[in-house]
Order: C-alpha cells, then structure tokens, then sequence
C-alpha cells in the first residue's frame, strides 16, 4: 500500500506519500507552508492556525489534514497571506513580545514569520496582560510573557518513563504554561536544551544560556524562515 | 521645489534611534542636500518656526511631558513617523505595564539594592512631568502615518524610508533591513 498520492499546490503538480499531511508533503515538494506549533515528528495539535491552507472552499491546518489524492491547494495567496498575518499580529499584541531584550530573537518562528509577512505593526491595541515568569526549577525559566500556548513543549518534552514535564494549566484567557516542579529537579541539561531548541518564542529558557549568539549570526537574521525548503527542492 | 522639512524628538527613549539616522553615515551628505531640519535634538531648535513635513517620533509616552510634545508634533507635521520598539509599541520603559507605578517609584528611589536615600525622599516637584499608569504606544495617543520597526531600526530602513517619503517612490522592504531588535 505504498502508492504515490498526486496533488497541487498552488497550481504546482506534486506528489506525496500515503498518510502524509499537507505540511510535510509540500516539504518534500520545496514548498513552505509556514508552522508555528507543528514540530517534525510529534503528532500535529492544530493550534496555532498559522499553516491554514485553503482546499474546495475550506479553510483547514495543513497540518493537521492528511493529504488526498487529486487535491487542489491554494498557499500562497493574498486571502490566505492576510488571514496568517492576522494570526500572527494577534499573538504579538496577546503576549508582552519585547523582542530587543529577548534571549530568542533572531531564533524567534514568531518574529521570523511575523518578518516573512514584513509586519511593521500589529493592526491591534497592545493588551500589555499581567503574565508571571517562574523561575523556580534548577535548569528552566518560564517567561510566561512570551508563551504563545503552542504546546509544543508539552507534546514532545517527556521523562524516560513517558510522563510530561510541561502541561497547560486554567482554561481559557487564563491559561498558562506549567512546569512540574518535582519531575524538574530531575531534569537533565539535554532536555533542557531540547526544551529550549524547541520552543517556538523565547518561553522556555536554558539558565545561563541566553543571548549565546552573536547579532548578525542568528538564524533568521539574514535568511527568510521557509527559504531552507524551497531552496532545497 | 522646496526641500521637504524633517523634525526629530525623542519622548520615552534612549535616543538609540537618533544615533541610527546619524548611522547612514556620508549618506547624510546627501540628506541635507535632499531636506531640511526643524525641531530636532540635531539641530537644537527647540520650538517650531513652521509647519514641517515629516516628523519623526522615538520612544513612547510614558509622562504628561511626552503628551504634550507628541501632541505639539501632531499639530505641527504633515506626516508622522513612529521611529523604533518604543514608539511603536512602548519598548523596555512599557516593561513597567504590568508592575503597579507606586512599586516602581519604590523600586527606584526605596528599596532597590544599590540606592542610597535615608530621608526616603520620593520625587514629586512641580516642574516635574507626571507619570503616566502606563507606558503608551505613540500611535494609541495621537494618528501615527507610518511605523519603522527596531531597536534602533537599521539605518538603511531610515534611509530607505526617508526617501521614499521624499521621492514618493515605494519601499522595497527587502528580507533583513527591517528587524524588532
């Protein structure tokens, strides 16, 4: 059952592997479709809304959806642009983002998109919410101010016996990212670094490891984020 | 055709921004040739002797006093520009936002480890502007045309920006001449 799926992507042929979902298909065909809370290799949580493509008249996360045999895609559109660029100017204004003082800027997915879509200023009053950073656990600190509730951290961050170091507390606007404090003694450097890598904004830090790079060699200080995947193709 | 007129201040800020319009380096040759100055910290004019065209703001509103001159420059400028985090979003000074004013006055001038004020003498003369609850965005106090993001913004977006403002041409806006830090 290994057949080969075709579809399009902005009118560009291309063909994918069964089960594969649209992010990852359009990957393997040099196309971007931008993520925020999508990680490689952990299930797809659809939260974000940042990868929303449109195919038959819907909107859907690309990834999230399961690619299908004779697809129609639109990605790159102006309807779509707009819509993704709302999303992000939504999570700045959500959040307290003072990108100058931020160990993660210039390794930020949140301010590369937000760069890529060449957002000058959120089109939204700044709400400036009271957020509390806990620092309290030996290897992490958690700016809360920062969190865009990706979960990405909760997903993919576990202990050798499969529990969760991270999980999302409260409901609603009270929602916040927790750390569990007896698992976290008992964290090690790796997992913290790993934590760190893989958390989209400046939320999760490594202690004593912020601001290691130097201005002008961070990651997308020069290069567009996406441009990786469609170079490659 | 007479040369546009550029004003310059800067409210809640650390005249970073200021620094980066003097950071287009000989280029500045050809901005004086291009415009003129007003108002502005470069020029040490302090009140405005016309109508200006382009008027640039650094730093965000953070006292009565910042109000006031925001207000004065609105009144003043046909175009008006927010220069950097600050006065597009409130910057560093809008980290006060979410920490009550009476705890930060004692952070300052009280309690913090390196102060040293026996009497407890708290500022509060006249002359002194009021603080305001919050840092502002210049943008939710006055109508802001345009916005240059950074911290400072590099100084080929100013000169890009300036311009383009001049020329009427648009941006381009290339991938690494905008950032937010």
């Amino acid at each position: 059952m290994n057949k080969n799926i075709t579809f399009t992507i902005d009118g560009k042929k291309c063909i994918a592997k069964q089960d594969q979902n649209i992010v990852e298909a359009a990957e393997d065909n040099g196309i971007y479709i931008p993520t925020l809370c999508h990680l490689k290799g952990i299930i797809p949580s659809g939260s974000c809304r940042i990868c929303n493509i449109k195919s038959n008249g819907r909107f859907m996360t690309a990834c999230t959806t399961k690619v299908q045999e004779g697809m129609v895609i639109e990605n790159n559109t102006e309807e779509i642009d707009e819509l993704r660029k709302i999303i992000i100017e939504t999570l700045f204004v959500s959040g307290n983002h003072y990108c100058p003082s931020c160990e993660k800027s210039g390794n930020c997915i949140l301010q590369a998109l937000a760069y890529k879509h060449r957002i000058m200023i959120p089109r939204f009053a700044y709400t400036f919410e009271v957020k509390q950073v806990d620092a309290t656990s030996p290897k992490i600190y958690l700016e809360r101010n920062r969190c865009v509730l990706c979960k990405r951290c909760v997903r993919s961050i576990k202990t050798k016996d499969n529990k969760n170091y991270f999980a999302i507390e409260g409901r609603g606007y009270t929602s916040q990212i927790i750390l569990d404090k007896k698992l976290a003694l008992n964290m090690s450097d790796e997992e913290a670094q790993i934590a760190m890598k893989n958390c989209p904004v400046g939320c999760i830090l490594k202690k004593e490891k912020g601001y290691i790079e130097a201005i002008g060699t961070r990651k997308y200080d020069k290069i567009e984020i996406g441009t990786e995947i469609e170079i490659e193709a | 055709m007479n040369k546009p007129i550029i004003a310059t201040t800067s409210l809640a800020g650390c005249f970073g921004c200021h620094m980066s319009i003097l950071d287009i380096d000989d280029k500045i040759l050809e901005l004086i040739e291009l415009v003129d100055f007003n108002k502005s910290p470069i020029t040490d004019i302090k009140k405005f002797t016309r109508t200006v065209d382009i008027g640039i703001i650094e730093g965000g509103c953070c006292n009565s006093e910042n109000i006031h001159i925001l207000k004065y420059f609105r009144d003043n400028c046909k175009t008006l520009v927010s220069l950097g985090e600050c006065a597009i979003m409130g910057g560093l000074p809008a980290m006060r936002n979410n920490i009550p004013i009476e705890e930060c006055l004692k952070e300052a001038y009280l309690d913090g480890p390196s102060t040293h004020n026996p009497e407890g003498i708290m500022p509060n003369d006249e002359e002194l502007p009021i603080l305001l609850n919050k840092v502002y965005p210049c943008h939710e106090i006055v109508k802001i045309d345009y916005f240059l993001p950074g911290c400072p913004p590099r100084a080929d977006l100013i000169w890009d920006a300036l311009t383009a403002l001049v020329t009427g041409e648009e941006m381009k806006l290339e991938y690494g001449v905008f950032k937010y830090d």
